[in-house]
């Protein structure tokens, strides 16, 4: 099954960082993946949006109304990007209002959850882990075995600090849906 | 070592510098800019890898020094590339056109990466227009793995025909990552043999005449190489009157674009893998089979320009196709449905403003821009390209034209006023820029006496494009030990008399600092002040703890604003309802800054909860 997924925040926030962990759990579970990132002047504290395809495709943008999946780290993105959503579509979306309009919005308060559990640098994962719960692209295991893999250098805190997080993500937003 | 047949994910810019190591490259150097930067740091990781002894890799101080170093290589015998952003080619312009005309030996190749947007660039220029004009032949990757593969397609054509190759990539070729299957790195092992031939690698005018027509001659028999001739994407769907040709990343999209419209039958797709010269018998066929001809392609209509039929041929000299911008895949499948008769199905998306980037909390340039906004108010602020182009968000950056023309600009005002009229005149330009582009500038300030004053925005790196080293750094792209070149001596050797050096996070010497140097330089001509301070960006953690505490807004902050207006640090968030100024302990760097900024008192050093 072809997945277009679009992950937009701030510069700063790790949008890169989560796009290239969800790309490579992808292709672990041999699937095909091509995706487009924002570098250069953006990544100083301006919009930074990602967009990654797997399954069969040559391009590596993704076309307004197209889209499966939005994760916006920030909720200014969610006005900015959900335009890229086809009918049907979720969006993912870091908020702590509950305010937010949107037929196809979760909004999750990965804020708050990476502030209870002092883990702020964290949030990305959050939202990563909401996303997997959101959408079936790949398995929570394979991101896992990713954070294992990215983080081996770092030391058992800063693993177990983002495991936490995608297992927090993850288990809140399945109760929701 | 990598194993053969193993996929990996990579961005475009990393699948270049494979296919560069998989092809017995020997030399490869740049000068960072974004969509080109990741090239050479990933030649360096896998030359260590790789233990490729035999590969030199190098920042150079410019592009066009970067061009001149690797091109030696190459008319030693040696495979070499050099990479730089489009913007770069400006620069490496003068050795890029006299290239063409010598020739090369061992295969050369020009990266030279565009970026249709602009994203990150003061142009949307085409690189390959440079090509035409240089007479290069040029190679248009649609993906990071085609990109991979037109390295070594690129070094054959270019020791075929003895010629410089360009690859150009656009930001969606780079920045885009894909999963590619990896091939055997080859290690270059040609010993270096310059052959003595003043004739033709010191050629004077009258052999320039024969090498000019040796090199249209080139480019003749280039036309017709099969290699790198146009390619049916959909062979099986017979000869209709219409057809699509596409090139570089715009090839990608339309295949995508082609199949979801299920429109393949109604059109030929042709995909131009050398945009120029275009090949001559494609040329006559396509104009012969079809009557109706529509051209893709990013960023000016180079292919277009070759199809001379403005009867039979669609794109942006006709119309058809917009001129400027990013040719996104949403605009192209409206062009592509029209074309072909049909509906699209997706939406062209009306652009939400989205959050202006601005210099991080902790950077010491909005230390400096902001002492300098006190110390020469009214002043000019001339600017250059680097991150503390964002000084115009505190509005002290007045002009950004180039690399290296802070100076000259400023220079230029100066002598343009009179001396009863002329303000302030400051320009601002980082290490890595003042290297670049900017020496010369100095010298001829320093020799026409211009009453401005230069502020070296000195963070110790490369910021903008991923902290790259300066050549004050000391270190180079393997992260071993080089010669430190002392920036002091040289604005010295320049001429400058007045050359003094400052911290700009002490707001206040800073500012007394720089009263002093713009009096002087009135009365006395040019003169420098080194901004020192590292970039954030390029401290550990532990670095920046024992440096920085974190800073609060005590009770009396009666939220003027003032902070927010002239600091404009993102970690100051100015709170409308309560009527004051809080900080974002999320982005705070604790630089401590903005308590000699408030001019109440009321930000204060430590911990308030």
């Amino acid at each position: 099954m072809n997945y277009q997924i679009v992950i937009s925040g701030v510069g700063g926030q790790g949008v890169l960082f989560v796009t290239r962990l969800l790309a490579q759990a992808c292709m672990d579970d041999n699937k095909r993946v091509l995706t487009s990132e924002t570098h250069g002047m953006a990544q100083r504290g301006g919009t930074v949006i990602s967009h990654l395809k797997v399954g069969s495709f040559k391009s590596p943008l993704i076309r307004p109304g197209n889209a499966d999946l939005l994760v916006a780290l920030k909720e200014e993105n969610y006005p900015q990007h959900k335009g890229f959503l086809r009918s049907g579509g979720k969006a993912i979306v870091n908020t702590a209002s509950t305010q937010v309009e949107g037929a196809d919005l979760t909004p999750v308060d990965a804020d708050a959850m990476a502030s209870r559990d002092e883990n702020l640098h964290s949030t990305n994962l959050y939202m990563l882990g909401a996303a997997l719960g959101a959408v079936d692209v790949c398995s929570l295991e394979r991101i896992k075995e990713q954070i294992v893999k990215v983080f081996s250098a770092k030391s058992d805190t800063v693993r177990a600090k983002a495991l936490l997080a995608l297992e927090t993500g993850y288990n809140h937003i399945s109760k929701e849906l | 070592m990598t194993q053969i047949n193993e996929r990996r994910l990579m961005l475009g810019n990393e699948a270049l510098a494979r296919g560069l190591c998989e092809s017995g490259c020997q030399m490869a150097t740049a000068y960072p800019g974004t969509p080109a930067s990741e090239i050479l740091p990933a030649v360096a990781a896998l030359k260590k890898s790789e233990a490729l002894d035999a590969l030199h890799v190098q920042w150079a101080v410019n592009e066009k020094v970067a061009f001149e170093i690797a091109y030696a290589a190459s008319i030693a015998g040696q495979r070499s590339a050099v990479a730089m952003k489009q913007v770069g080619l400006n620069v490496a312009s003068d050795p890029f056109m006299s290239a063409a005309y010598l020739g090369v030996k061992g295969g050369f190749l020009v990266i030279s990466a565009d970026d249709p947007g602009p994203h990150s660039s003061q142009t949307e220029q085409d690189s390959r227009l440079y090509a035409m004009s240089a007479k290069i032949p040029v190679l248009d990757p649609d993906s990071p793995e085609q990109a991979r593969d037109m390295v070594d397609l690129g070094f054959r054509l270019s020791e075929e025909f003895e010629i410089p190759v360009m690859i150009r990539p656009t930001t969606r070729v780079c920045h885009a990552r894909q999963d590619i299957q990896l091939n055997k790195v080859v290690p270059g092992t040609v010993e270096a043999n310059f052959e003595k031939d003043p004739g033709r690698w010191a050629a004077t005018p009258k052999f320039r005449f024969k090498l000019h027509n040796e090199l249209e001659a080139k480019l003749a028999r280039i036309a017709s190489f099969e290699a790198t001739a146009p390619v049916r994407l959909n062979p099986d769907t017979g000869k209709p009157s219409k057809a699509v040709v596409v090139a570089g990343v715009s090839a990608a999209h339309a295949r995508d674009i082609i199949n979801e419209l299920d429109v393949s039958d109604r059109v030929a797709l042709y995909q131009v893998v050398q945009p120029y010269p275009l090949h001559t018998a494609f040329m006559d066929e396509i104009l012969e089979n079809h009557s109706d001809i529509l051209v893709l392609e990013e960023t000016t209509g180079i292919i277009e320009m070759q199809l001379a039929r403005r009867d039979k041929v669609k794109g942006k000299e006709s119309g058809h196709v917009p001129r400027t911008g990013e040719l996104l895949p949403e605009i192209m499948e409206g062009i592509i449905a029209g074309f072909c008769g049909t509906e699209p199905r997706s939406s062209i998306m009306e652009p939400v403003p989205g959050r202006r980037p601005t210099l991080c909390a902790g950077c010491p340039h909005r230390a400096s821009f902001f002492a300098i906004k006190k110390a020469a108010p009214k002043g000019i602020y001339t600017s250059d390209i680097g991150c503390y182009t964002l000084g115009m968000n505190l509005g002290a950056v007045d002009t950004v034209l180039c690399m290296g023309a802070a100076i000259s600009q400023a220079a230029g005002f100066a002598h343009a006023y009179t001396d009863e009229k002329r303000p302030p005149i400051v320009a601002t330009m980082g290490d890595s820029t003042f290297f670049h582009a900017g020496v010369p500038a100095l010298i001829d300030a320093v020799v026409q006496k211009a009453p401005i004053l230069l502020v070296i925005l000195d963070n110790r790196t490369t910021a903008m494009t991923g902290n790259q080293p300066t050549p004050a750094t000391g270190i180079d792209v393997l992260g071993e030990a080089v010669t430190a070149v002392n920036m002091e001596k040289l604005v010295e050797g320049c001429g400058i008399t007045y050359c003094k050096t400052a911290d700009p996070m002490d707001t206040k010497g800073f500012i007394s600092l720089l009263k002093e140097a713009v009096a002087h330089t009135r009365e006395h001509g040019p003169g420098v002040v080194i901004a020192r301070s590292p970039c954030l960006l390029s401290m550990s953690k532990d670095e920046r703890t024992a440096q920085y505490q974190k800073v609060a807004v005590s009770e009396d902050c009666d939220g003027c604003g003032y902070c927010v207006s002239h600091f404009e640090c993102p970690a100051l968030v100015l709170d409308s309802d309560n009527g004051r100024v809080d900080i974002d302990v999320s982005l705070c760097s604790g630089c401590g800054v903005c308590v000699q900024v408030c001019p109440k008192g009321s930000i204060v050093p430590g911990y308030v909860n």
